[in-house]
């Protein structure tokens, strides 16, 4: 029997959606939080919401394809000896071996330095695959120490002391046991099949005064050679980044929460950190109150994935940027053309995350050597070569559109801004307007 | 012997000075004077040559030491020998807190007193503490051996993994998942050899001590565990 009056149609609720509703369930089923690879997914103000000008009567372009765009980088070059020169700014995030398979490792070293760029070991140490294809090669100095020790840190190009990272800043991680395979558990010094647990602080030092003699003890270990970085997460920007360059940092490594991890709790993921649109300016602000901008080089991560982003990023202020959920996309991860394995898993491409489970299908995030052996880290390389090389052509298009004939001479004002929430974040005034929120308010 | 001193000629030739001693060298021997509490002292020296430290130093003395046997005739402040892989450190007086962080083998032997985080994350180093140690030592301990002739602190041996605690005295408190365990004469004999090479011999007897290990409980993630964090 149907009414003779309109029927109120079904109406979900905003706040309690399909999603959430899921989860509530899923929480209530299986008593324990999601555990999940990747960075946030929730929509977040970006690059995308912002946009280069271009040249104009006042400003006049280069020439595509015939006058020259520089993009080298030096990094280091405070107080290492031997700073590093890379032929381009896009550097390789740290990603470990362990969360990473041994030829998916050999796959970024071999793209990158094809490309001419470094790569970054991870917790987990370093590997012979790396090392033996990473031209140049950023040895992380993590709480864990799984593998640490003087001979790696001596082979290393540079050294990075991981405070903290994008996804999951004030966390440490957890590298399940059903990864842990006999090689891993002989770098990390723990039984085969157990839950890693890599710390959230490191067990020798606290604080930025500490960090400092830190630093000096690292330094006199591989004799002042090394360039040091100090990687933080996008909690506090503006502090860290001084506090780092305080510490003695050559560079600083700023990841924002876009940034992935190899596993770690969703809630962690959404909900700690800020975007790194948020952070550049903030980190920007710590150098030039400093005196050190372009004196300490400033590295920043988390959401990286064209030349436009790059751009963007170096116009507000950052030496060179790092990737690493792209660059596993480069190297085959979340292909489509594994949908019908990710729909075994139970999940989609573009959408698998659960890289702590060791399943991935593109042989990637595992250590099960069916699934690693198909992949093929010759191919991989040369994926991750082309795109590294894509993403540099991007960015020189834009800066020479800006009229800049390296990738450094980027500033803020070749940008505008779609958004309010981008104008106040990146510190560029909204598009048509002159007005930066917030700027005559307080930073 | 040779003799470096270190105010009058700085940290960093200390190091680079010690460090070229790698390989063959006739110079195995050195003294250190006027340490005044320098970090960094004798850091990542990689032969087999004898150290004498004499002075307080501050952080990080002998880190990563690889080979080489230094004794410190003072205290030592936080780090010491930490991440060491091999060699010999002895502290003759106390040190400050995370002694042996992370270190991954050798001996580190402290007459004194060790403060907060002995041990910490230690993986395959040996430490022997003739005094007492300070709270959350051997956290997440993940393997090597730590003998201690005095007194334990709150939460020894928290979150621990394979790594095996010996301790004479009193234990403030276990951490989560550490556990007393059964002394059986591999352990004796283990704990016989740690105290000689400890210069502790002459102090304590292997029967004397109690041994503390992983319950193992907490080895993979469990929902049920979790008030146990």
């Amino acid at each position: 029997m149907t009414s003779e009056f309109p029927h109120t149609p079904p109406r979900k609720s905003y706040t309690f959606s399909d999603a959430v509703n899921a989860d509530i369930r899923r929480a209530a089923a299986t008593g324990i939080y999601d555990i999940r690879g990747g960075g946030t997914k929730r929509f977040l103000p970006h690059f995308d919401d912002l946009l280069f000008l271009g040249a104009s009567i006042s400003r006049y372009p280069l020439e595509g394809y015939r006058e020259k765009c520089a993009t080298d980088v030096w990094l280091g070059t405070r107080f290492a000896k031997k700073p590093i020169h890379l032929d381009i700014p896009v550097t390789i995030a740290g990603m470990s071996f362990g969360a990473l398979s041994g030829p998916a490792k050999e796959a970024l070293g071999r793209g990158a330095s094809e490309a001419g760029t470094s790569t970054t070991t991870g917790d987990g140490g370093m590997t012979e695959e790396e090392r033996g294809h990473s031209k140049t090669l950023v040895y992380q100095y993590l709480p864990s120490r799984y593998g640490m020790n003087p001979d790696d840190l001596r082979r290393a190009d540079a050294i990075e002391v991981v405070v903290g990272q994008g996804a999951k800043p004030g966390g440490g991680g957890m590298l399940l046991g059903q990864k842990i395979s006999d090689r891993v558990a002989m770098m990390r010094n723990l039984p085969k099949g157990i839950d890693q647990r890599s710390a959230c602080r490191h067990p020798d030092w606290t604080g930025p005064d500490d960090l400092e003699i830190k630093i000096l003890e690292i330094r006199e270990i591989t004799d002042w050679e090394k360039p040091i970085y100090v990687k933080v997460g996008g909690a506090r920007p503006y502090y860290d980044t001084a506090l780092a360059v305080k510490a003695g940092a050559d560079v600083v490594v700023l990841d924002g929460m876009q940034g992935g991890t190899a596993a770690t709790q969703d809630v962690f993921i959404e909900h700690v950190g800020q975007p790194i649109l948020a952070c550049i300016p903030q980190a920007v602000k710590a150098l030039q109150d400093l005196g050190m901008h372009r004196k300490v080089q400033l590295i920043v991560s988390g959401g990286i994935r064209s030349g436009a982003d790059v751009a963007k990023a170096m116009a507000l202020g950052a030496d060179a940027v790092a990737i690493g959920t792209a660059a596993l996309i480069a190297l085959g991860d979340n292909d489509p053309e594994l949908e019908a394995e990710y729909q075994k898993l139970g999940t989609t491409a573009g959408a698998y995350d659960d890289w702590h489970e060791g399943k991935d299908p593109a042989g990637i995030t595992t250590q099960d050597p069916e699934l690693y052996n198909r992949f093929d880290p010759v191919k991989g390389g040369r994926r991750l070569r082309n795109y590294l090389k894509v993403m540099t052509l991007e960015a020189q298009t834009i800066a020479r559109a800006c009229g800049k004939n390296h990738l450094h001479n980027l500033e803020p004002e070749d940008l505008c801004a779609l958004t309010i929430e981008a104008a106040a974040m990146a510190g560029v005034p909204i598009a048509g307007t002159n007005w930066i929120p917030g700027r005559n308010g307080g930073f | 012997m040779q003799t470096f001193d270190l105010a009058a000629r700085g940290l960093r030739e200390l190091n680079q000075t010690l460090h070229g001693l790698s390989g063959t060298t006739n110079q195995t021997a050195w003294e250190i004077i006027n340490t005044r509490g320098s970090h960094a002292i004798a850091v990542g020296l990689d032969a087999e040559v004898d150290i004498t430290v004499r002075g307080t130093t501050g952080y990080y003395c002998a880190g990563m030491n690889k080979l080489a046997t230094i004794r410190v005739q003072g205290s030592t402040g936080p780090g010491v020998a930490e991440n060491m892989m091999s060699g010999t450190v002895i502290v003759e007086g106390d040190a400050s807190q995370y002694a042996g962080a992370t270190g991954r083998g050798g001996l580190l032997v402290i007459k004194g007193n060790a403060s907060s985080r002995c041990g910490i994350s230690m993986k395959g180093i040996d430490i022997v503490v003739h005094g007492n140690i300070g709270h959350m030592s051997a956290f997440m301990a993940q393997s090597g051996n730590l003998v201690v002739l005095g007194d334990a602190g709150d939460a020894l041996g928290d979150s621990l993994y394979e790594a095996r605690l010996f301790v004479r005295g009193n234990v403030k408190s276990l951490g989560a998942d550490c556990i007393e365990k059964e002394m059986r004469p591999e352990h004796l004999e283990l704990l016989e050899d740690l105290l000689r090479r400890g210069e502790a011999d002459a102090k304590a007897k292997p029967e004397q001590f109690r041994r503390y290990g992983s319950a193992r409980k907490l080895y993979n993630f469990n929902i049920d565990n979790a008030s146990a964090y």
